[in-house]
C-alpha cells in the first residue's frame, strides 16, 4: 500500500463509479496505473465489492434496518468465531461485529420489515444454543450512513463578495 | 407646509459631502461582473475566491463551546494571548521564525485589516508602495487611503508571474517605502521559491524597503513548502507577515487574521486597531486556537483535494488548447485567452451570456491581467467539469468562426 493506493481507496469509497481517467489526472498519474492498482487491490481482497447506497425510505418500499445486540457464551477452542459464523450465514444478516462493551456481537439486519425482524430474532437467533440473550433496536430514521448524510445536499451557500 | 418647504431648501446635497479621496477610488473590477452573474440564476460560477469546504467541525465546535461557556466579552486589543502563543508556535514550526507573542503579534479582522493597518502605521504622504500585479484588489486602494503613491509592477507570464530582481530594481525610487509581496498569488496561483525571494533581498535592503508579505495562501502550495521572506537573513526586521485562517482552515466567515512583525510597527498598528476595531471577534479567536493546535490534518486533506482539482483543471485547459503556466499555489489558474483578439472582460461577458459560466476576467486584478482569466477551483469536480466543458464549447465555437 502506498499513498496513491490509499487515496484511490478513499476516493472510490465515496464514489466507486468515478471515471478512472479523471481519477488518474487528479492523482497525477496514468490511467493504466490506476487500473492496475484497482485490479491488484481487488485480487488481494482489499476492495471487497462495489455497492450502491440506497435510501429506501424515499422509495416507498418497506425495508428497514435493525440492530441486535447479542450475548453469547464463547466456546472452548473457537471463541466467538463459530457462533459468529452461524449467525452471518443467514442471508438476511447484513453485518456481524464482535464488539467491546455491554454485549458480545452486534448484528445488523437490513432490508426487512418489522415482522420479519421479530421472526428472525425469536425463531432463529434466540434459539441458538450459545445465545444467552438479545436486545433488538429497530432503526426509525437514518440520518447518515457510510459517511454520507442522507438529506439532500445543501446548495453552494457562498455569496458574491468583492474584492 | 412651510416646514416642508424649509426642509426642502435645507436638504443637503449629500453627493457634495463626500471625501474626494474615497470618491475617486475605482470600484472593484469584480463587482460589475458579479452584478451580472447575480441576475443570472442558472449560471455556473468559477468565480468565487473562498474555499468550498465548511470549517472543520471540531473548530466550529470549539467556537460553539466558547459561547456556551459564556466567552462573550471582548478580548484584549491584541487578541487572546493563548491564540498569539499558538501563532508564535506555528511561525516557529512552519517558518523557523521567532515572534514574541506579546509584542510582535496582532490579531486582526481578517488578513485584509492587517494590510490596511500596516499602510496606515507606516506611510507618510507621498511614500511609495510597490504593488506587483496581477494581485488581490485591496492593496492599491488601501495604499491610496493611507496617502501613499501606489507604484504598480506589472508581472509577466514568461516569468510565471513571479517578481524578478530586475523588475523590483527598476521600480524603486528614493520615495519607495513598502514592497507588497502577494505570494502564493491570487489571481495567478504563482509562488515565489526561496531562491526567488533570496534574489530580492539585496535590493530590498539597498533601498531600505519594508515588506508586506501577504501569506494568506501560504498553506496552499502543491510543489513544495511555502517559504516566508521573513525567514531569510536580515528580513524579519523589515517584514510584516500577514496571514489568517480563512484559506488554510476554510474560515472566511469568521473574519480572523493576524500580523507578525517588529514590535515598533506592530505597536502602531495596534493603536489604530484599538481605536477602529477594539479587538477581533472573540468566538472566532477561540475557534482559531483549536484550528492551530489540532487542524493540521484538515489542512492536509483540503490541500490534497485542491491539488487534485488543480491537476484536473490544468488537464482540461490543456485539452482545449488554452495556454496556461502551471500554478503552484492558492486555488486559481490563470489561462491566456489572447488568441481570440478580444478583451478579457468582453470574453468573460460573452462567455457568461452565451454559456452561462462565470469566470472573472484577469483585468479585475490589474491592467496587466489583460488577455487572461482567473479560474477558481474551489469547487467540486462535478461543478468544474460542467463549467469547463461549457468553456470548451465556447472556445471551439470562437475558433471555428474566426
Amino acid at each position: 500500500m502506498d499513498a496513491t493506493d490509499e487515496r484511490i481507496l478513499s476516493v472510490i469509497e465515496k464514489n466507486s463509479r468515478i471515471n478512472t481517467k479523471e481519477l488518474a489526472v487528479m492523482l497525477g498519474t496514468e490511467e493504466i496505473d490506476v487500473l492496475n492498482k484497482l485490479q491488484r487491490m481487488e485480487d488481494d481482497g482489499v476492495i471487497c465489492g462495489y455497492h450502491t447506497m440506497i435510501d429506501w425510505d424515499k422509495t416507498g418500499v418497506d425495508k428497514g434496518t435493525a440492530l441486535i445486540e447479542v450475548h453469547v457464551t464463547p466456546q472452548r477452542g473457537q471463541g466467538f468465531d463459530k457462533i459468529a459464523e452461524r449467525i452471518y450465514k443467514y442471508p438476511e444478516v447484513e453485518s456481524v461485529y464482535l464488539i467491546s462493551g455491554g454485549c458480545d456481537l452486534l448484528v445488523t439486519l437490513a432490508g426487512r420489515t418489522f415482522k420479519e425482524v421479530a421472526t428472525f430474532v425469536t425463531s432463529k437467533l434466540s434459539t441458538l444454543d450459545t445465545v444467552t440473550g438479545t436486545q433488538t433496536s429497530y432503526v426509525l430514521k437514518k440520518y447518515k450512513d457510510h459517511g454520507t448524510i442522507l438529506e439532500k445536499p445543501e446548495e453552494d451557500k457562498r455569496e458574491m463578495i468583492t474584492p | 407646509m412651510n416646514t416642508s418647504d424649509n426642509s426642502q431648501a435645507m436638504a443637503p446635497r449629500t453627493e457634495d459631502s463626500l471625501s474626494d479621496k474615497t470618491v475617486s477610488l475605482k470600484p472593484s473590477g469584480i463587482r460589475k461582473f458579479f452584478d451580472i452573474v447575480s441576475e443570472m440564476k442558472d449560471a455556473i460560477s468559477l468565480g468565487v475566491g473562498e474555499p468550498d469546504f465548511e470549517t472543520p467541525w471540531h473548530i466550529r465546535d470549539e467556537g460553539i463551546f466558547s459561547l456556551e461557556k459564556g466567552r462573550t466579552f471582548y478580548t484584549s486589543n491584541s487578541g487572546l494571548k493563548e491564540l498569539r502563543v499558538a501563532i508564535a508556535d506555528y511561525m516557529k514550526r512552519s517558518q523557523g521564525v521567532d515572534y514574541d507573542p506579546i509584542h510582535e503579534i496582532l490579531i486582526t479582522v481578517g488578513g485584509s485589516e492587517a494590510i490596511d493597518l500596516m499602510f496606515r502605521a507606516m506611510i507618510n504622504a507621498g511614500d511609495e508602495v510597490l504593488i506587483p500585479q496581477p494581485s488581490y484588489v485591496s492593496y492599491e486602494p488601501c495604499a491610496i487611503l493611507a496617502d501613499a503613491k501606489p507604484v504598480i509592477i506589472n508581472l509577466k507570464a514568461e516569468n510565471k508571474f513571479r517578481l524578478t530582481p530586475e523588475e523590483l530594481e527598476s521600480a524603486c525610487t528614493e520615495k519607495s517605502k513598502i514592497l507588497v509581496l502577494p505570494f502564493p498569488n491570487n489571481p495567478t496561483g504563482s509562488i515565489m521559491t526561496k531562491e526567488d525571494l533570496e534574489a530580492l533581498v539585496p535590493i530590498i535592503i539597498k533601498h531600505n524597503l519594508y515588506v508586506l508579505s501577504d501569506e494568506i495562501y501560504g498553506e496552499l502550495t502543491y510543489t513544495g513548502k511555502h517559504v516566508s521572506i521573513a525567514s531569510l537573513p536580515g528580513m524579519r526586521e523589515r517584514t510584516i507577515l500577514v496571514n489568517g485562517f480563512s484559506k488554510a482552515y476554510a474560515m472566511t466567515g469568521w473574519r480572523l487574521g493576524y500580523a507578525c512583525g517588529p514590535a515598533a510597527i506592530v505597536r502602531q498598528m495596534t493603536k489604530i486597531h484599538q481605536y477602529a476595531i477594539m479587538c477581533a471577534p472573540t468566538t472566532s479567536q477561540y475557534a482559531a486556537v483549536e484550528a492551530l493546535n489540532n487542524g493540521d490534518a484538515d489542512v492536509e486533506m483540503m490541500r490534497e483535494s485542491y491539488n487534485e482539482r488543480r491537476r484536473f483543471v490544468l488537464n482540461m485547459l490543456k485539452e482545449m488548447g488554452l495556454p496556461c503556466f502551471e500554478p503552484e499555489g492558492a486555488f486559481y489558474v490563470f489561462p491566456c485567452i489572447a488568441e481570440f483578439g478580444m478583451s478579457a472582460e468582453d470574453f468573460a461577458t460573452k462567455l457568461l451570456k452565451e454559456k452561462k459560466v462565470a469566470i472573472v476576467p484577469g483585468t479585475a486584478f490589474g491592467d496587466c491581467g489583460e488577455g487572461y482569466l482567473r479560474i477558481s477551483y474551489a469547487y467540486s469536480i462535478d461543478n468544474l467539469r460542467k463549467a469547463l466543458e461549457r468553456l470548451k464549447d465556447f472556445v471551439e465555437e470562437l475558433r471555428k468562426n474566426k
